[in-house]
């Protein structure tokens, strides 16, 4: 008997964590007469009751088979947003994002950055927004043709060309009922006979000639407060996402100046590419020849080593008793630093386990409903006054037989606070060079809540 | 008034209908018809068919309507190309227009037309857009470039297009240098050779200027370009690592990840105690936590690439682990992706936090993310000592909770616990006692069953609780069945007395009522073991086992590295180096970490030294040069009894087929009559005289020197035998060739050295094999420069493939060569050593070993002795990768090492080997499976070569 036995411990050969099985899955390269496919190679827009209602191929024809992998992976995740972003197909890959309940599913031959696309991919979602109004199934077969040459201009050969929205509108003509009305009247068409200017100055964000008989640069301060709160009602993790988002109507080439009160508060900030990073990293301004109407100037992040404040607190009672099919609910909502401004528009989301069955629930102030099938409980508040705070109570039905529920459902809070940042950011002023008249300027502040989340 | 009307004629006859309306005299109508056309193009209908009447409509001066029909085109030219280029015509007249809207549309859609007669066309077009006075001409051009030279490469460069496409890269519009550097990178990309974007420090600069000019896409183009560039001292990557950082700014995050990239890997290059480092490593973290807060799928691909980054520079997010916390509604792949990374980054400052977050995580709905969390405890407790108690404590509880996978996860954890702190927690195992009825999973049964046998003696009722398992034996997975088996065993030998009945009932089930071969083979060991010497037993069922590490789970260091080069891409995403999942790579650049500077790299230059002595070796094999004597001597020797007849019929035959035909028979016994070629030709004989080291093939030995993307240090190769003499010079007429084969990265080469020993100058030389067990075949013809004077010699370096024809030989590594010169042409045959043809990607999964290993059946298993071989067992397997034979699993059973090892022939067949090493004994034992059982002996004889020299 010789001791060649591999290796049968289980501890000698334990799996790799990393190891399921990847190799049969990624896709084998011919090595030879392949044409070389850089890119994004097609696209497919898919709805959620799996329908390809829109087809795109920068090279080659795909044939839609190669979604059925996808739809594979949907169905494995059971639930649309957990469909993994990058699935890997015998010969190609897919890389995909889900927005507005369409899911944009690219399809990659060779090694590409997958950020690279995902980016894209929000963008082309950007774009139909800011075409149609909405990125919506309807709006999209609505305006086909425009789309189409949409997708055309964006990509070609699978490099991105035009993806900034202002180049893109000079080129193919946004639809409005106005102008379809005129067009089929005068025959005229939505497609843009000249050239885009900015695209021969070395600004290409911001179009020439541009002319308004009202001046108007409009700034919008959003914070999105993200939070874990424990069940103790200490906060675990808390951070501030904030953006500036800018609505400018300025004739001609203005140079904008934006300084702020307390600029140390920003160390990590993404920009739009055209702010003037130098001047940004000696003085702490932002400096800018901004793009023609509504665009994102900057976004930052103040992370939790500074101190967030936390503008509501919650107190929750969220019982099951055991062998008794019930349980028991009760939750407060109140403020907390909130800098004297009122917090409103609050609903509470929360998602009951599986074995509860119904809710019997009085709520002080607002609304409730309970989804007997989802199993989610949404509590529309509205305005929290400190006198008197809004409470939800009552009892929870369950199962009959079913065991105590395990988990603990936590709940999810949105909020609003206007005119305040709640970071404490201030635009201290806004200087416009280049041009000689005066524009009309405004800031407006407002905190909302992001993936605000308490635990019970 | 909206295009969904455009949907709606789905009656039969649709394209007829759709043919006569795009014939129809109103303009209007024959838009319409066309945008009907292109909507039923974009839910994937067919209308090719259309062709001829689309572009018919070309003809007009109503722009949108010319739109359409290119975007239609434009569909069709890919998959319609011979359609297409009837249009040709309009194109090039398009290319003239006034409007450059038009200009930049139809150089875009002739080079979407991928035929070689196109080109003629689009060439002169295409070099006016190139100049053209309008950017957006420009850039489309630049494209176009890339496009027609994935055509016809050869055409593009006899065109000058690439200057032109450089000279882009310093244009004034943004947009048209992101274009320039998108064409160069992709059609340096397909052709690595073609030297495209060298980077020197002057282009580099060029790029550097361009990144603050060009778009976004174009930036990341230009970073994944700068990321190959390999700077020559830490003052340029510093200087490099300054101008990219502002990129860590911007709103793209694919922006952001390619400067990360480029940082990370020029980092490399700077000293640590230089100011500048901490600075750049403070930079890095801010823009790798934003991305987290991007949409998921950016989030997703965000994390894959931190988990690398972490591995590499843990301390650049050491003090973000709250930003990994999980939130209830993530996606679950962002979930499991941020569970993997708080690990890596859990340490004895931050595991209280990490703890409560994780017990919270137990907690969830998902049962896959709860299974991972009470993994991550088990992980923690294994990675930061200070913290196992509490991670015990903490899966305690969640044993109470009874949640049924809870408590089985935790189970399975706990058992690695006690292996990485022996004697320190067994005072839970009456706690997990109390949940043995409840484990349904094999895993989580056969860590159980582990810690009874393992802790027998301290479990009273060890024997009922085993006992109770043993009832539905049959009925267990494997996994359980060989762990109760053991643990029956251990406890017999801890409590023999009360045990016997038990362990005779286990042994015979698994000996006698098994079919499965690990199991019985197991359980005979076992009964030997204890009838024959209960000592022994003892000393092997309850040896000390090796306590497990914490870093199983960590990428191998230099696997890291490499993926540190390519942050960003799929590859990053996978966690494997694209050669893993590109078929073909054998050609692929394997990138490496640039070295840090300060660390002296030794010159490795051994290789120049042999040449020179080889140089002086030659001569002595034949009477000295220019002696009249034996030059006369040479010729009378020269033509050998069986010489001339053989060499007549072949010339008749031609050189296209040299060794066809009836020929084999002729050479084998040519062969077998001539033991001093036979003996010539193996690699066992090694030439006396000759040092080793002198086969490597001097130029790709050069090549490896100066190759700095090489991979720093691994100087890849495998063993070459010396060379040995193939076709003496008496046997043809005057040439001699001697000749040794070798792989250097992943190509084998055949090193000849060719010596006219006559007195007429040779030429004209070729080569040609005989069909051959592994499809070799010359990769290139013979190459011989200058014609051969006499008493001169030349060395070449053949380079070979394996797809040629096939033909099983015998011996299975026989390899037959004609040689023709101007005089005649020579046949001799020699013996390849067969670890050429083991395979850069010959290293197997673990598990698929084992499971290829059971799979193999066993008859197909040879066993050899490897004498006189005192290596360890580490350098052994240090040896053997040199050859790409592969350790895959190390292991000492009972003082002596196995070495699990496997290697892929360019055949694709599967080679796996267990080599026993015993440490006074230098005898190794060397077992081979394989499915293909012939291999065995040779793979034996390369093992024994290898090792050997």
């Amino acid at each position: 008997m010789r001791g060649s036995l591999p290796p049968a411990e289980p501890f000698t050969f334990q799996p790799h964590p990393e190891a399921r099985d990847i190799r049969r899955e990624l896709p084998r390269h011919r090595g030879k007469h392949r044409q070389r496919q850089k890119m994004i190679h097609s696209l497919f827009l898919i709805n959620c009751s799996g329908d390809i209602f829109l087809e795109k191929h920068w090279k080659s024809v795909v044939s839609q088979s190669v979604c059925d992998y996808f739809f594979e992976a949907q169905e494995k995740a059971i639930d649309v947003e957990n469909v993994p972003p990058v699935i890997s197909t015998p010969h190609h890959y897919l890389i995909s994002i889900y927005r507005d309940k369409i899911f944009f599913v690219s399809v990659i031959q060779t090694e590409v950055p997958p950020l690279f696309v995902i980016e894209f991919l929000h963008r082309v979602a950007d774009t139909f927004q800011d075409y149609f109004g909405e990125c919506s199934e309807t709006a999209i077969k609505d305006n086909v043709v425009i789309v189409y040459e949409l997708l055309e201009e964006m990509l070609d050969n699978g490099f991105p060309l035009a993806t900034e929205s202002n180049i893109l509108k000079e080129l193919i003509k946004p639809p409005t009922i106005l102008r379809s009305v005129v067009n089929s009247i005068t025959g005229s068409s939505n497609v843009g006979d000249t050239l885009p200017t900015g695209q021969l100055s070395n600004i290409p964000w911001r179009r020439a000639g541009v002319k308004y008989t009202n001046n108007e640069a409009y700034f919008d301060v959003i914070e999105e407060i993200d939070a874990i709160i424990d069940k103790s009602g200490s906060t675990v993790f808390a951070e501030i996402q904030g953006v500036i988002d800018s609505c400018i109507k300025l004739s001609g080439m203005p140079d904008l100046s934006l300084s702020f009160m307390n600029p140390r508060l920003l160390d990590d900030v993404s920009f739009h590419p055209c702010i003037r990073f130098k001047r940004w990293e000696s003085e702490r301004v932002l400096s800018f020849i901004p793009p023609d109407g509504n665009f994102r100037l900057i976004s930052y992040r103040v992370s939790s080593q500074n101190l967030v404040a936390i503008p509501v607190y919650v107190k929750h009672m969220i019982s099951f008793k055991e062998n008794s099919s019930s349980g028991r609910f009760d939750v407060t909502i109140g403020p907390k630093q909130n800098m004297g401004k009122t917090v409103e528009g609050v609903v509470m989301t929360v998602h009951m386990p599986k074995a509860v069955l119904n809710m019997n629930l009085t709520a002080t102030q607002g609304s409730y409903t309970f989804d007997p099938v989802t199993k989610v409980l949404t509590w529309d508040v509205g305005k929290i006054t400190p006198q008197k705070l809004p409470n939800l109570k009552g009892i929870v039905n369950l199962q009959s037989g079913a065991p105590k529920p395990e988990e603990n459902p936590s709940l999810n809070i949105q909020f609003k606070i206007q005119q305040l940042a709640i970071s404490g950011l201030k635009v201290n002023r806004l200087d416009m060079y280049g041009e000689k008249y005066k524009p009309f300027k405004g800031v407006k502040y407002i905190t909302k809540a992001g993936k605000f989340q308490v635990r019970t | 008034m909206t295009d969904s009307k455009y949907f709606t004629t789905t009656k039969k006859g649709e394209i007829f209908e759709l043919k006569a309306e795009l014939n129809s005299d109103k303009k209007e109508k024959k838009k319409e018809a066309v945008k009907k056309v292109i909507a039923s193009m974009t839910v994937g209908k067919d209308v090719s068919a259309l062709f001829p009447d689309v572009v018919n409509c070309m003809q007009t001066d109503n722009l949108e309507l010319k739109k359409l029909v290119y975007l239609y085109l434009m569909n069709y030219a890919k998959s319609q190309p011979d359609m297409a280029i009837m249009a040709v015509n309009t194109f090039v007249k398009d290319c003239e227009d006034p409007n450059p809207l038009i200009r930049a549309l139809a150089v875009r859609t002739m080079g979407c037309i991928r035929v070689d007669k196109i080109t003629e066309y689009l060439c002169e077009p295409l070099r006016k857009c190139l100049k053209d006075e309008d950017p957006y001409v420009r850039k489309t051009a630049a494209v176009c470039v890339a496009k027609l030279h994935d055509i016809n490469a050869q055409l593009v460069e006899d065109q000058g297009f690439l200057d032109t496409l450089k000279d882009l890269i310093s244009d004034s519009n943004p947009m048209v240098v992101a274009n320039a550097v998108a064409a160069l990178s992709e059609i340096s990309e397909s052709h690595p050779s073609s030297n495209l974007l060298d980077l020197n420090p002057q282009s580099i600069n060029k790029l550097l200027t361009a990144l603050n000019e060009c778009t976004e896409w174009g930036q990341i183009f230009i970073l994944d370009c700068l990321a190959n560039y390999m700077p020559k001292d830490d003052r340029e990557a510093q200087s490099i690592c300054e101008r990219v950082t502002p990129r860590l700014s911007h709103a793209n995050s694919a922006v952001v990840l390619s400067a990360v990239k480029v940082l990370m890997k020029f980092m490399e290059m700077l000293s640590k105690d230089l100011d500048y480092y901490g600075t750049l490593l403070k930079k890095l973290a801010p823009p790798l936590v934003t991305l987290l807060s991007a949409e998921p799928e950016l989030q997703y691909v965000a994390l894959r690439n931190i988990n690398l980054i972490v591995q590499k520079r843990p301390e650049i997010l050491k003090h973000e682990m709250k930003v990994f916390f999980v939130k209830y509604n993530d996606p679950i792949y962002v979930k499991l992706e941020k569970l993997d990374i708080m690990i890596r980054l859990a340490s004895q400052a931050n595991i209280a936090q990490v703890l409560a977050e994780l017990k919270e995580y137990a907690t969830e709905v998902d049962v896959d993310f709860v299974r991972k969390a009470v993994r991550a405890i088990g992980r923690c407790a294994i990675k930061v000592e200070q913290s196992a108690e509490r991670c015990v404590s903490t899966l305690l509880d969640l044993i109470q909770t009874k949640v049924n996978y809870v408590v089985q996860e935790a189970i399975v954890v706990i058992k690695d616990i006690f292996r990485k702190y022996p004697n320190k927690y067994e005072s839970v195992i009456a706690t997990l006692c109390e949940n043995l009825d409840s484990l349904d999973e094999p895993e989580a049964r056969a860590a159980m069953i582990w810690i009874v046998g393992e802790y027998a003696e301290r479990i009273d009722n060890a024997d009922e609780l085993l006992e109770s398992f043993l009832e539905g034996f049959h009925d267990e997975s494997t996994q359980v069945q060989l762990q109760l088996l053991t643990a029956i065993v251990k406890l017999f030998l801890k409590k023999p007395t009360e045990t016997q009945e038990l362990v005779q009932q286990v042994l015979s089930l698994a000996t006698q009522d098994s079919d499965n071969p690990d199991l019985r083979d197991r359980g005979y060991i076992y009964w030997r073991l204890l009838s024959t010497d209960p000592v022994a037993a003892k000393e092997v069922v309850l040896a000390e086992k090796p306590l497990i590490s914490e870093e199983t789970d960590l990428i191998e260091p230099t696997l890291l590295d490499e993926l540190i080069c390519y942050i960003g891409t799929l590859a990053s995403v996978y966690h494997k180096p694209p050669s893993a999942f590109v078929e073909g790579s054998r050609g692929v650049v394997h990138k490496s970490l640039p070295p840090r500077t300060g660390s002296s790299e030794s010159a490795e230059s051994p290789e120049a030294a042999p040449s020179a002595g080889q140089a002086a070796e030659q001569p002595a094999v034949i009477p000295a040069q220019g002696d009249l004597l034996g030059d006369l001597l040479n010729l009378d020797l020269g033509p050998p009894v069986s010489g001339p007849p053989l060499a007549a019929s072949s010339v008749q035959m031609g050189a296209v087929d040299l060794l066809g035909g009836g020929l084999d028979s002729l050479l084998r016994s040519d062969v077998g009559g001539s033991p001093a070629m036979g003996g010539g030709g193996g690699f066992a004989a090694p030439g006396p005289a000759v040092p080793a080291g002198v086969g490597a093939p001097l130029g790709s030995g050069l090549g490896d020197l100066f190759d700095l993307t090489g991979g720093v240090g691994t100087l890849s190769g495998s063993y070459v035998a010396p060379k040995s003499v193939w076709l003496p010079a008496m046997k043809a007429k005057g040439l001699e060739i001697s000749g040794t084969f070798s792989r250097q990265v992943g190509s084998i080469s055949m090193d000849l050295v060719l010596t006219n020993k006559a007195l007429q100058v040779m030429s004209d030389f070729a080569i040609q094999f005989n069909r051959n067990s592994f499809g070799l075949a010359p990769a290139a013809p013979l190459q011989v420069h200058a014609p051969l004077a006499p008493n001169q010699s030349v060395e070449i370096s053949l380079p070979l493939n394996t797809v040629g024809s096939v033909m099983k030989m015998d011996p299975l590594n026989n390899l037959q060569v004609a040689v023709k010169n101007n005089i005649d042409v020579f046949y001799f045959s020699t013996l390849y050593p067969l670890h050429i043809l083991f395979v850069e990607d010959g290293k197997m999964e673990r598990q698929m070993f084992l499971a290829t290993w059971k799979d193999i059946p066993n008859e197909n298993e040879a066993q050899f002795q490897l004498k006189d071989c005192s290596l360890s067992a580490d350098a052994v397997s240090s040896k053997l990768q040199g050859s790409n034979i592969f350790t895959i699993a190390k292991r000492n059973v009972e003082g002596q090492d196995m070495l699990y090892q496997s290697l892929k022939l360019t055949n694709g067949i599967w080679v796996l080997a267990e080599l026993r090493i015993q440490p006074s004994n230098p005898t190794l034992t060397l077992s081979l499976k394989c499915r293909a059982p012939e291999v065995s002996q040779h793979v034996f004889q390369a093992y024994d070569t290898i090792l050997k020299n």
